[in-house]
């Protein structure tokens, strides 16, 4: 009898310590709603209800050079963007990956200039984008992809162990979003409505080699292999920022590529003026990332392509999806006012992830 | 493999099951292998020193014992020699004892003496050189000092003086030997264990003891809150404090040096609770290295209390075998002779804990202020034994003995006196430790408490509340442990407090932590001693 109560009573305490640190787990970590937001890029995703024809894997060229709105409004497609800050390859791989678990999309839409980047880069980009994902195997595969020297697997397995150290940093919003966070993102489309004009464009410095590296090869490799095995059309992309710089010797690389595998390839680098972008008007950083004019002009652009090139339906008739869109595109509407309401009043988007003006 | 390294967490877990699965008379050859596969990981070279210690220890000790039963077959098969005879037999045989001996602890200490303190003795050949003008230096050595080499020579080598002094006989079995050389919980910074302390309780069976194995989890979560929660966390105060001498001066060397004291006391004690609670959970027992040392009211109960077993190993093989030497037993005579018996007797006494205390100085590094630090720690004996009659007179005259109020004011005085001794130890530099010292008296001021300058050391407000927190928790364990195991106490409390108490270990450990990213992780001060 002694010894029942015993069991009991350390099988009990046990439970509690295991809800106890799952409890402080998700307390601790970062919630990335009012600052650095673009933490919550990547685990929105799973709020889906509906698939979708196009998804988009990449870095923040990505998410914030197209607008799914805009491309439904348009051409009733539905699409959504699995793109996060400083994404490697080998993470859009796992990504897409992980989506195909999900759903199977007609074209992926990958922007290649991740392939600058052959080995892993900083914890603190890695972070945002795969603290996101669902604990999952491709998951545990992206980590060990991903993990720089330092970090360890159990750290992202168990976050606390990360994050534990913010148990001073603390603040309401910690509590606030602890079990459930808002919506911030648009399908994976981070809006900005905020204008910062380009004044100069750094020149790119000389490189030692411009071939990409063969780890970056092997993702964009086994990226195609993927899409081909699903009957997926890849279509590789150039969003138009001024920089970081794209070099010619990186172009010809994946014009060649894209020549030799098959693929559709698009630099909107080359195609400013015929999209009509206006860097006075469509960058909100001064040429590092289109704002909510320059991804909607991306966007229309790109919808024509795709639908012209792959055939994909026009959903805007179609029940399955027309509620849930119609609900996406309010929420658009209504945080594009909200924006150009905190522009005006503040100077700056003061909820949204945005710095107050230095000058 | 850090201690506070999820590997060595991973290895720890894997070894526990492993260790109650398998038959029990295959416990203690796990344990070896496991001992040999940490140490491999430390440096797969560092595993060739430990063996030929333990290769070169295992022969001359079975070396030493056939001797001794040679001798005794010798002396049974010749009953009819006289006493002379005898004395003079076994003269012999303790003469070629003695040799076996010597040449063991030459090799041994050699070896030690050669990765440890080669480099330092070039170092001051060097300077010896530069001072007569000399151009030509000596040419430091690439020689990798193997981990824990101080701490398992001093356990062999005590192991090898007793089976030479017939305190217990040689272990026949090589691998079991090798395993009481190599366990390694305590291979990194100790306990120095003695062969018949520990061989038994090591090489016995041990069954699954869920009581047990609660307490040894107990002190290893204990041992790691001291480490991770408070040395780590003060730690990076103590580093801006004393790499930055020329910013840091008066008052902050007096912060500086209270930190260091609560900073080593966290990660030594720390340390060693792991290593004791490992050991716990595995069934063995391992001698207690510490025994509340910060409530020592004088320097010679703080060394009594303070890495005990480092401690009486320097008594039990080096002082006592030294005051009773025959070079010894001469100075003794002359100095009676010359200086009168009062003081006369006590020369040798003082000249023996000199080289003791010299030889903890260079044990702890192979540098000069080590060597002070030792030989600070000498004086500051010395002059109490001498002042001893004062003091007695002095706590009858204003009959202070006995008095709380007394206690705590020995109890500070000690804390602090040991405090500024170990400062060599802080900047590893001797004159510079005698110039920040004297600045605490020229510099002082109390604005540094009260301006905000304190948050600047890297450590913010909530660092510093967890550190009082735990100073606080610390103290009242201490006080605790006063009526005996604060296990035991708990034991007996309530489930609810048991398992808060429980809780409020390990969510500290894992919630105030200075462990994973933004933290470098530290090796225990020990680990290179």
């Amino acid at each position: 009898m002694m010894k029942k109560r015993k069991l009991i009573i350390n099988i009990t305490a046990v439970c509690l310590l295991i809800i106890s640190l799952l409890l402080l787990q998700r307390l601790l970590m970062p919630k990335y709603v009012s600052a650095i937001v673009e933490g919550s890029l990547i685990e929105e995703y799973y709020q889906e209800t509906t698939g979708h024809d196009v998804i988009f894997v990449g870095d923040c060229e990505v998410y914030e050079s197209f607008s799914p709105i805009t491309l439904w409004e348009n051409y009733g497609i539905t699409s959504y963007i699995r793109g996060s800050t400083q994404q490697l390859i080998w993470q859009s791989y796992y990504l897409l990956e992980e989506t195909l678990q999900y759903e199977k999309p007609e074209v992926v839409v990958f922007n290649v200039l991740a392939m600058k980047y052959d080995k892993p880069q900083k914890e603190e980009y890695n972070r945002l984008t795969l603290d996101g994902m669902r604990l999952s195997p491709i998951k545990i595969k992206a980590i060990q992809a991903s993990m720089t020297e330092k970090e360890n697997l159990i750290d992202y397995i168990f976050p606390i162990l990360r994050y534990h150290s913010r148990w001073d940093e603390l603040t309401a919003e910690d509590f606030q979003y602890m079990f459930k966070k808002k919506k911030l993102f648009h399908n994976g489309y981070y809006m900005r409505v905020d204008v910062r004009p380009v004044t100069t464009v750094p020149e790119g410095r000389k490189l030692a080699n411009y071939r990409f590296g063969d780890n970056a090869y092997y993702y964009l490799d086994k990226m195609v292999d993927l899409c081909r095995d699903n009957d997926i059309d890849l279509v590789l992309v150039k969003a138009p920022s001024l920089y970081p710089y794209w070099y010619d010797e990186w172009e010809a690389q994946i014009e060649e590529y894209a020549a030799k595998h098959d693929l559709l390839y698009i630099n909107f680098l080359e195609l400013i003026d015929e999209i009509g972008i206006d860097f006075n008007t469509d960058t909100y950083d001064g040429g590092l990332h289109m704002n909510l004019s320059g991804a909607e002009k991306l966007s229309v652009y790109l919808g024509k392509v795709l639908a012209e090139n792959y055939g994909l339906k026009d959903h805007r008739n179609d029940d399955v999806y027309k509620e849930v869109w119609e609900e996406k595109v309010d929420f658009y509407y209504d945080m594009k006012a909200q924006q150009y309401y905190e522009l005006e009043k503040y100077g700056y988007l003061k909820s949204f992830g945005a710095k107050p003006p230095t000058s | 493999m850090l201690f506070t390294s999820y590997s060595f967490i991973a290895f720890l877990a894997l070894l526990f099951t492993v260790y109650y699965l398998v038959p029990r008379r295959f416990q203690w050859m796990l344990l070896l292998f496991a001992s040999y596969l940490f140490y491999f990981i430390a440096g797969p070279t560092y595993v060739i020193y430990i063996f030929v210690t333990t290769l070169s220890t295992y022969l001359v000790s079975v070396k030493l014992e056939s001797l001794n039963k040679a001798q005794s077959a010798y002396l049974a098969e010749h009953k009819d020699m006289s006493r002379e005879e005898k004395k003079e037999y076994k003269a012999s045989v303790k003469s070629k004892q003695r040799k076996w001996l010597a040449a063991c602890l030459l090799f041994n200490f050699g070896i030690l003496a050669v990765v440890k303190y080669t480099n330092f003795a070039i170092a001051n050949i060097n300077a010896v050189i530069g001072a007569f003008g000399g151009g030509t230096q000596l040419s430091f050595l690439k020689l990798a000092l193997p981990l824990g080499i101080s701490f398992y020579t001093f356990q062999t080598m005590g192991y090898i003086i007793d089976v030479y002094r017939g305190k217990h006989p040689a272990e026949r079995n090589f691998f079991k030997l090798a395993l009481f050389v190599s366990f390694f919980p305590q291979l990194i910074q100790g306990p120095i264990s003695r062969f018949s302390d520990l061989a038994q309780t090591l090489y016995k069976e041990h069954s699954f003891d869920s009581r047990n194995i609660s307490f040894g989890i107990e002190r290893i979560l204990w041992g790691y809150f001291k480490k991770v929660v408070l040395a780590d966390r003060i730690l990076v105060a103590v580093n801006t404090l004393i790499k930055n001498p020329d910013t840091y001066q008066g008052a902050y060397v007096l912060i500086g040096m209270l930190f260091y004291a609560y900073q080593l006391y966290a990660d030594f004690t720390g340390g060693i609770d792991i290593t004791i609670g490992i050991a716990q959970v595995l069934g063995i027992e391992v001698k207690e290295n510490f025994h509340r040392p910060y409530f020592s009211k004088n320097i010679v109960e703080y060394w009594r209390r303070w890495h005990i077993t480092m401690g009486t190993w320097f008594r039990d093989y080096l002082f006592y075998p030294l005051s009773v030497s025959k070079p010894m037993l001469n100075i003794s005579k002359h100095s009676r002779r010359l200086f009168g018996e009062a003081l006369g007797k006590r020369i040798p006494v003082y000249l023996s804990t000199f080289i003791v205390w010299f030889a903890t100085g260079i044990w702890h590094g192979a540098s000069w202020n080590f060597i002070v630090w030792g030989l600070m720690n000498c004086v500051v004996i010395l002059i109490s034994q001498e002042l001893k009659p004062f003091y007695d007179w002095f706590h009858s005259r204003f009959n202070v003995a006995g008095k709380l109020y007394f206690k705590v004011f020995q109890i500070v005085r000690t804390v602090l006196l040991m405090s500024s001794i170990r400062m060599f130890d802080c900047y590893r530099d001797v004159p510079m430790t005698f110039r920040m010292f004297g600045t605490i008296f020229t510099r002082f001021s109390f604005k540094p408490f009260f301006d905000g300058s304190l948050l600047k050391l890297g450590l913010d407000l909530s660092d510093y509340i967890v550190l009082l927190a735990g100073l606080i928790v610390l103290t009242i364990v201490s006080v605790s442990q006063a009526r005996g195991s604060v296990r035991r106490q708990l034991e007996k409390k309530p489930v609810l407090v048991r398992y808060a108490a429980y809780y409020a270990l390990i969510l500290s450990i894992l919630v105030l932590g200075a462990y994973g990213v933004g933290y470098d992780s530290s090796q225990f001060i020990y680990n290179q001693f």
